[in-house]
């Protein structure tokens, strides 16, 4: 499965993030979701979150073998246990999108909930219909992941015309 | 005590002493957080000199607080206070975005800010690590430019110093821009382009302090709470119960900038002259069709989302960007600018907004001055060559530049309508007091009550311990829904009013329980912890201090435009009458224990607990 998603209708609410949190670590924890609402200019706020790209280079480059794939949805598996907090995932991954736990030595990457993601759930019930999950096909996912800068200096021109690009 | 991180920072900026505190569980029980904690802050440190605290000066005490629903129930705020640089009393002033929950999981309940900078400094909190860092790079900043840049900056400096972290997510930023700075006493808080706290003119206290900024970021959870599943089952309620109002979420307050007009006669049009319009150039569907490119936007876990980003993209405004405007703003810096196109409204917000002034207050502000010259009693000479003519945005955006650095007329608006008005009285030797739509230096906000049909109560603004503040008004029965004894509880669990609407009244309450794991019943909270907090705001007020007092007997009325009769609409004639408006102030009187002449009586404070506030009052009885 993959997580379609219409970044600039973001309506910023980060319910997301809460679902995603109490999900994953049973609190409201922001900084612990997997997925993150990145406002690097008001108005010009995105999810950011891992697009499992279909060579996996954060895989390929972790050295103790932490990081898997889920046969059944695709998504990337961090293995706590095995992970060491390098954070050589961060940097092969071409939207640096992992990051790590804030407590915790260990790497956090979407990892689908298991085939019902609860980031999902929130925001269709909420109508803004930024994401959205759809079958997995042959596409070059790896294009959705880009680095934070990268992808508010292009939101901010859809968005807010000439001066939101010079405000970034 | 749980939904509290259990920790408050501390730091006085004239000795750079940072410190972090505690208050005990029974503080917190009786005033909960936000501004009902900030009333006792205040009375506490400054209330045996009350009268001689200038607000802009570092006497001052700046509060920035959380409450324990903030971040839990959907939609985040966070409340400032301090003594109010406009009604010289307390007011509770909230602000949406994610500050509060930032601070929450740095940690942190609220920030108390005493003292004064000499040089222009921001505020970098990260989880316990505070900084306080040279500003003088972002001060004269504009609204765009600052969070732009600190937000750049807090960022290049969280990735240097935790570069294994992976990406940081941007800090959450209250700051001032220029109005600020310049102490312009119509000057706000803000947080992302233009959300303000507004009330009050706390932007003009961290301008005194030279705190430019704050920025913050949290790492941790939000608190633990009492009850984890019954959180979540009433945050679920909250959003389902937003889900269904899709036109509430659709338009928000968006839609009253013709709808208050013409269906309630209860919009300020030029100065308050008149209530009503019919102009449909400003309905919902203009706005939301030229304007809006965001249809809904909101903040921390909000389902509402009622905000609404608005970009020119042609024509002679082309370029302004602004969060809004909601009916406040269409109503502030529209139609009681003589203003009716989207284009010029949103040009409008979008320069009071980059200035860091309150669109309501300057909005009020610059009514006053335009109804002035239309009478003739300030001339093109009087205002440096501009002539305010109702409709002209640009005239009135060139005065309210002028306002935001006090340049030759602006010095004397930059006071605020009420205080503005005493000084042209006295330098044209006229009474203007009638022009100003003001109570006890709160200019109101954009709900008339001369119709009736929108705020009922002939005595909302008259009894309000905020005064002109249309968020929080005086009304009877005590436990009403829009009375100031339940918005007291919103602003102190602190939390967005606009995501209870359609709720049971109760439900706060249970969430407040589920959250902190106290009963808390509404009857309870109206009868003794509401009453507490009126009566210490009232108590700031009247006491009030130092360059301006209030006399109930005189001051606790309408503005006297509220007394003419409407002059056109459907409710044409309509106009209240002073002897209603005395007798409904008596009986408010009555209910919440004050004495026929508006003091807090003995008895009640001392039923309440509080002996000292009893005592200080004893001068004005
Ligand atoms: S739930 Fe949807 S609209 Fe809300 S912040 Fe997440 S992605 Fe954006
Ligand atoms: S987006 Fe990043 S984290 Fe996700 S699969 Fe690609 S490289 Fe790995
Ligand atoms: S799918 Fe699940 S793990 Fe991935 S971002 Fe959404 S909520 Fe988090």
């Amino acid at each position: 499965m993959w997580i379609a998603r219409e970044l600039s209708k973001c309506s910023g609410c980060r319910r997301c993030e809460i679902a995603c949190s109490l999900f994953h670590e049973k609190r409201i924890w922001p900084e612990a979701s997997r997925i993150r609402i990145f406002m690097l200019a008001p108005g010009v706020e995105f999810p950011h979150f891992c697009a499992q790209c279909e060579d996996y280079p954060c895989i390929e480059a972790c050295p103790t073998k932490a990081l898997s794939v889920s046969k059944e949805t695709g998504a990337v598996l961090v293995d706590a246990n095995t992970c060491v907090g390098c954070g050589k995932c961060i940097e092969a991954c071409p939207g640096r999108i992992p990051h790590m736990h804030p407590t915790e030595n260990r790497i956090l990457i979407c990892d689908l909930c298991g085939g019902n993601p609860q980031c999902v759930k929130v925001c269709q019930e909420g109508l803004w219909g930024v994401l959205r999950a759809v079958p997995r096909r042959t596409h070059p996912y790896k294009l959705y992941a880009r680095i934070p800068e990268e992808i508010a200096r292009d939101l901010a021109a859809k968005i807010l015309g000439e001066e939101g690009e010079h405000l970034l | 005590m749980c939904g509290y991180a259990g920790k408050f920072l501390e730091i006085d900026l004239s000795t750079k002493n940072v410190k972090e505190m505690r208050f005990n569980e029974e503080v917190l029980r009786d005033y909960v957080g936000g501004r009902g904690l900030a009333a006792k802050i205040l009375w506490d440190r400054l209330g045996n000199r009350w009268e001689t605290v200038d607000p802009l000066g570092p006497e001052n005490t700046l509060l920035f607080l959380t409450g324990p629903l903030t971040g839990f129930f959907p939609g985040g705020r966070i409340c400032v206070s301090g003594k109010s640089p406009q009604s010289n009393g307390v007011v509770g002033s909230t602000v949406g975005g994610e500050f509060g929950i930032e601070l929450k999981c740095a940690g942190y309940d609220g920030i108390i800010v005493s003292g004064e900078s000499e040089k222009p400094i921001y505020l970098f909190i990260k989880d316990g690590d505070i900084e306080i860092r040279d500003a003088s790079h972002v001060w004269g900043m504009d609204a765009k430019r600052t969070v732009a840049t600190l937000t750049r900056e807090c960022r290049t400096i969280l990735k240097q110093r935790y570069p294994l972290k992976g990406e940081w997510k941007e800090p959450a930023i209250l700051y001032i821009g220029p109005a600020g700075e310049n102490k312009v006493r119509t000057a706000v808080v803000a947080a992302k382009w233009s959300h303000a706290a507004g009330y009050g003119g706390y932007g003009a206290v961290m301008g005194a302090k030279k705190l430019k900024a704050i920025a913050v970021k949290g790492t941790g959870p939000l608190p633990e709470v009492a009850d984890i599943e019954a959180v979540q089952r009433l945050m679920q309620e909250v959003c389902n119960n937003a889900y269904e109002n899709e036109s509430w979420r659709r338009w928000g307050t968006g839609s009253g900038g013709y709808e208050f007009g013409a269906m309630t006669s209860s919009e300020p049009v030029r100065n308050w002259q008149e209530e009503w319009h019919n102009e449909k150039s400003f309905g919902v569907d203009k706005f939301e069709n030229r304007v809006w490119i965001k249809q809904y936007w909101g903040d921390f876990g909000c389902p509402t989302t009622c905000l609404k980003l608005a970009v020119v993209r042609f024509g002679q405004f082309k370029g302004a960007i602004t969060d809004n405007p909601d009916y406040e703003l269409q109503a502030y810096l529209g139609t009681n600018l003589g203003i009716f196109t989207p284009e010029a409204n949103v040009y409008m917000a979008s320069v009071i907004d980059d200035l860091g002034l309150c669109g309501i207050q300057t909005g009020n502000v610059l009514g006053f001055v335009a109804e002035l010259f239309q009478r003739g009693i300030l001339t093109k000479e009087d205002l440096d060559s501009i002539e305010p003519k109702w409709g002209d945005a640009e005239a009135f955006a060139v005065l309210a530049k002028k306002i935001a650095y006090r340049e030759g007329v602006g010095n004397i608006l930059a006071e605020g309508t009420y205080r503005a008005a005493l000084k042209i009285g006295g330098l044209k030797g006229v009474d203007v007091m009638p022009y100003a739509v003001q109570v006890k230096g709160i200019g109101v906000g954009a709900h008339g009550i001369r119709s009736g049909k929108d705020y009922p109560h002939i005595c909302s603004y008259v009894c309000s311990v905020q005064c002109g503040d249309h968020t929080s008004v005086a009304y009877m029965p005590l436990d009403e829904p829009n009375s100031e004894h339940i918005r007291i509880f919103d602003d102190s669990g602190v939390i967005c009013f606009f995501n209870t609407f359609g709720l049971p009244s109760n439900l706060v309450f249970d969430f407040y329980k589920a959250v902190t794991g106290i009963e808390l019943t509404k009857d309870e909270w109206v009868s003794t912890k509401a009453m507490k907090i009126i009566q210490l705001q009232r108590a700031m007020l009247l006491l009030g201090g130092p360059d301006l007092k209030w006399n109930p007997e005189i001051h606790d009325d309408n503005p006297p435009r509220f007394y003419e009769p409407l002059p056109s609409g459907p409710f044409k004639g309509k106009t209240l009458e002073k002897a209603r408006v005395d007798e409904e102030k008596r009986k408010y009187y009555a209910l919440v224990g004050w004495d026929e002449r508006g003091i807090p009586k003995s008895d009640i404070l001392k039923k309440l607990g509080l002996h000292d506030v009893d005592k200080a009052l004893e001068k004005l009885r």
